[in-house]
């Protein structure tokens, strides 16, 4: 079990933060209120996506036990893994740490590192993002930056499946 | 419904609400940071530091991209300013990219959830995947 998960790291982290908020409400309490007027915003809007986080996180709980996920995106899932990985990725929505949770549980199910790499760096691939991608630098510029993103985080993936690995 | 599936369902959602509340404190504290990371970096500053050296520049793209968080369409607009200003694509597209695959504020919400040395490697390897990426895409963007 990871220190995070048996301690109250989570809670000395958001400790610190806090501090660290304070300490800059000090030196600048107006942009210190903004910062925090902002981060409330961010919570509000992805309230909807931690909900749907959790729900995925109750299916993948329910009907996910670790052999069945083995066969999907382990190392003896084959290529299926990183297409799932792809797609999974690329339709995801929210911030890239909402995510976070649903993760390591699907982490704590198998040695399941590559999938998951993989999964976040296709979190940058954002079809609704593409026409402002287009609109700043043109069409030919998102299209290839994009089956650029979607190679490199296989190989990524790949990468950091067989660090993991042999660090094992 | 079999009672076997119901005990199951119930103890799917407890395991996934104890997941959770254990992730909150750090997906709140990595929200905190991200607001004060928006409103106490300058980005005037930001274009200072490009030196209009290709090389140098997607480094330092892909650094700024790494430390700096957000909403993507924020890396976009300043993306878009930094091009006007005549920094080169390549350390613009090493901005774009690194902005949203490394996450130097979310890492240690990376580390406490997947594991530090998960969370260390994966970072690292995003901040030059994202030069290459930079290099791959301007190349293949300027021969087609």
């Amino acid at each position: 079990m990871r220190k995070s998960e048996k301690s109250n790291a989570g809670w000395i982290f958001l400790g610190f933060v806090i501090i660290l908020n304070i300490i800059m409400w000090i030196i600048n309490s107006e942009k210190t209120r903004q910062s925090l007027n902002y981060a409330v915003k961010v919570f509000m809007k992805i309230i909807p996506i931690f909900i749907f986080v959790i729900v995925l996180m109750i299916l993948v709980n329910y009907f996910f036990t670790p052999k069945t996920l083995k066969k999907h995106i382990s190392k003896e899932a084959g290529k299926k893994r990183w297409l799932i990985a792809v797609i999974a990725g690329i339709i995801s929505t929210g911030p890239i740490y909402a995510w976070y949770p649903m993760l390591n549980e699907i982490q704590k199910k198998g040695n399941n590192n590559g999938f998951i790499a993989a999964f976040l760096y296709n979190r940058a691939v954002k079809p609704a993002l593409l026409p402002l991608m287009i609109f700043y630098f043109s069409l030919k510029f998102a299209i290839v930056l994009t089956i650029v993103m979607i190679v490199l985080s296989i190989i990524q993936g790949i990468i950091i499946e067989k660090i993991t690995e042999v660090k094992k | 419904m079999k009672q076997q599936d119901k005990g199951k369902l119930k103890r799917s959602i407890i395991q996934s609400l104890k997941s959770f509340y254990r992730a909150f404190p750090i997906l709140i504290g990595v929200l905190l940071l991200i607001g004060l990371f928006q409103f106490f970096m300058p980005k005037e500053l930001l274009v200072k530091l490009f030196q209009k050296n290709p090389i140098i520049d997607s480094l330092i793209g892909a650094g700024l991209g790494s430390i700096l968080a957000g909403n993507p369409i924020t890396s976009y607009i300043l993306g878009g300013e930094l091009l006007k200003q005549g920094i080169s694509l390549i350390a613009i597209t090493a901005f774009l990219v690194s902005w949203v695959t490394v996450g130097i504020v979310q890492l240690p919400a990376e580390s406490m959830l997947l594991g530090k040395k998960f969370a260390i490697t994966r970072n690292i390897l995003s901040f030059f995947f994202a030069i290459i990426a930079a290099i791959i895409t301007v190349l293949v963007v300027n021969i087609i």
